[in-house]
């Protein structure tokens, strides 16, 4: 009963500002004639035939949603392996900090999207240069947090790992990883919104396919329901990926809640 | 829970292949900082015999820790030799266990009390049916069984304390370094968590060297206490205690001869930090060889 309850009550309260929003949008652009921002109605009433038509494998939803996502996917995967690793390089060498940190600090400065037309000029406009403009934007985040993890790391527990002659394989995975995973996952948080925006940039300059380059294309013909469908669509997949996020997260850090509250609840 | 004083005596935790000697010349450590260097040890020189349980005393910032540290190879020496069963300390020697003063911050937070006990032996190559075995029976020996899945963190610092001394247990060594392991627990678990390291030293017969700033709990643990002087540290007194093999919180504390080495081993210490660095320049109102007054 209490659980039904409980349930019911997060269902609300999660659910409960966005079915405001799209009814308060929906009342109020019920009569619209406006070109430019039509009835809620008839860009939910679009969405169906310009994105789920049939046959699905055909659709925009196959052709252009899913190749977003998978480059998405790709480049964000990439920034996660090359900034953990090289995150827990620079986090455990303070020469290495040194000798990298003005060459990290210039590369983080420079916006990704202004990469794009330089990495045209090298990979083409194909899927290699969106993966590359993804991953570069997502890699800063990851890294920079990762190198705070690994550097935050106990020295009490360091000195257990080497008093117990953990070798380095079991040091990386047990204490290093594990203990910088907080933040590691803080940064991944970041990248992926990150990538999801350049995702869509990436698209924008020049592509053949795509959510972003869909939107760019129905703005460009005028049609103006469908890119507006576009945008929510847009809103939902980033909605779907950091739910997914967020289950993979939970799992992997369901030590550090209890063991936070532990630390703050001043035991 | 049950009481670690209540485990059964014949209850058989490691088969184990006995204590091994650890041996200190002329240890000297200089740490040297971005300001001035700071020497820590000056020039430490002793012996624990196989087996032998030693505790070590000295006033807060005797270089105790440092000690510590260099014989756990956590730290390297300035000079001097350090060697474990005969052979050279380079880094952490194999067949040392070690529990640090910080419980909290000793133990993998993400691992569950057994996997904190077992990492070690896994990294040690132990076959995983023997590991099992090491792991319920040194749990068992601790009481702490029954908390085998719970995270430490979820756990009291007397009882993450004692999975810390499981893990040292489980591993099997020869020789048992304790960092003021229980200055952070109160008082009646602190007697408790003694009572657990007399009965697991007699049980297992390895080499323990038992760092604290207590007075009391050196001479309750230990066969041996060494005194150590203020900094740079020297050994100041190597005080042999006689108060027989079996220890009794209540009856031990109260005999006369724990008094007398209570009374020495304190003049001693607060001659130390007065910067006294050699027994022929302590002025002791109570001779450690005087016999104890009558009466007591």
């Amino acid at each position: 009963m209490s659980t039904l309850r409980r349930v019911a009550r997060s269902v609300l309260l999660t659910l409960g500002l966005p079915v405001a929003i799209l009814t308060v949008w929906w009342v109020a652009s019920a009569g619209s004639t406006s070109f430019y921002s039509p009835p809620l109605a008839e860009i939910v009433g679009t969405s169906r035939e310009t994105w789920f038509s049939a046959p699905l494998a055909e659709s925009r939803l196959a052709v252009d949603v899913v190749p977003s996502v998978l480059r998405l996917l790709a480049g964000y995967a990439v920034a996660l392996v090359v900034g953990v690793a090289l995150g827990v390089a620079v986090g455990s060498s303070r020469a290495l900090r040194a000798f990298l940190e003005p060459v990290l600090e210039f590369f983080r400065a420079i916006p990704p999207p202004v990469l794009v037309p330089v990495l045209m000029l090298f990979f083409g406009i194909g899927d290699t240069m969106k993966i590359v403009v993804i991953a570069i934007g997502c890699v800063w985040p990851v890294l920079l947090n990762t190198v705070e993890g690994v550097r935050g790391l106990d020295p009490v527990l360091r000195d257990t790992a080497r008093a117990y002659r953990l070798g380095r394989v079991a040091t990386l995975r047990h204490l290093v990883l594990r203990g910088a995973s907080p933040q590691i996952v803080t940064g991944a948080r970041q990248a992926l919104s990150i990538g999801i925006i350049l995702m869509v940039i990436s698209e924008m300059f020049a592509a053949k396919d795509g959510l972003g380059f869909s939107i760019v294309q129905f703005q460009r013909s005028f049609a103006i329901p469908e890119m507006w469908s576009g945008v929510l669509l847009l809103g939902v997949v980033g909605v779907l990926l950091s739910l997914v996020f967020r289950a993979v997260t939970d799992a992997v850090l369901r030590w550090y809640l209890g063991y936070r509250q532990s630390q703050h609840g001043g035991a | 829970m049950t009481s670690p004083a209540d485990v059964a005596p014949d209850h058989d935790v490691v088969d184990h292949p006995g204590g091994a000697s650890l041996e200190v010349r002329h240890l000297r450590k200089v740490y040297a900082g971005r300001g001035e260097p700071v020497e820590a040890v000056a020039d430490l020189t002793f012996e624990v015999r196989p087996g032998e349980l030693v505790c070590v005393v000295g006033p807060s910032g005797a270089g105790k820790t440092t000690l510590l540290r260099c014989l756990a190879g956590l730290l390297p020496a300035t000079s001097g030799e350090l060697a474990l069963g005969g052979s050279p300390i380079t880094g952490p020697p194999p067949g040392m266990a070690v529990v640090l003063q910080e419980y909290g911050r000793s133990l993998f937070p993400w691992m569950s009390v057994a996997q904190n006990v077992e990492l070690p032996l896994k990294e040690k190559g132990v076959a995983k049916a023997r590991r099992a075995e090491l792991v319920a029976e040194t749990l068992a020996a601790v009481g702490l069984a029954d908390v085998a899945r719970s995270y430490p963190w979820q756990l009291s610092g007397g009882m993450q304390q004692r999975v810390a001394i499981a893990r040292a247990v489980a591993y099997e060594p020869q020789v048992l370094l304790m960092d003021e392991p229980f200055a952070a627990v109160d008082a009646q678990t602190r007697f408790e968590l003694e009572d657990l390291v007399r009965t697991l030293w007699k049980r297992l017969g390895i080499t323990v060297v038992f760092v604290t700033h207590d007075i009391d709990e050196a001479i309750y643990l230990g066969e041996r206490v060494l005194v150590l002087s203020a900094r740079p540290t020297v050994v100041l007194e190597d005080v042999e205690v006689g108060l027989g093999a079996d220890r009794d919180q209540l009856e031990t504390r109260g005999d006369a001869e724990f008094a007398r080495l209570r009374t020495h081993v304190y003049e001693l210490v607060q001659q130390a930090k007065q910067g006294v660095r050699s027994l022929a320049d302590a002025h002791l109102t109570h001779p450690a060889d005087a016999p104890p007054p009558p009466g007591a």
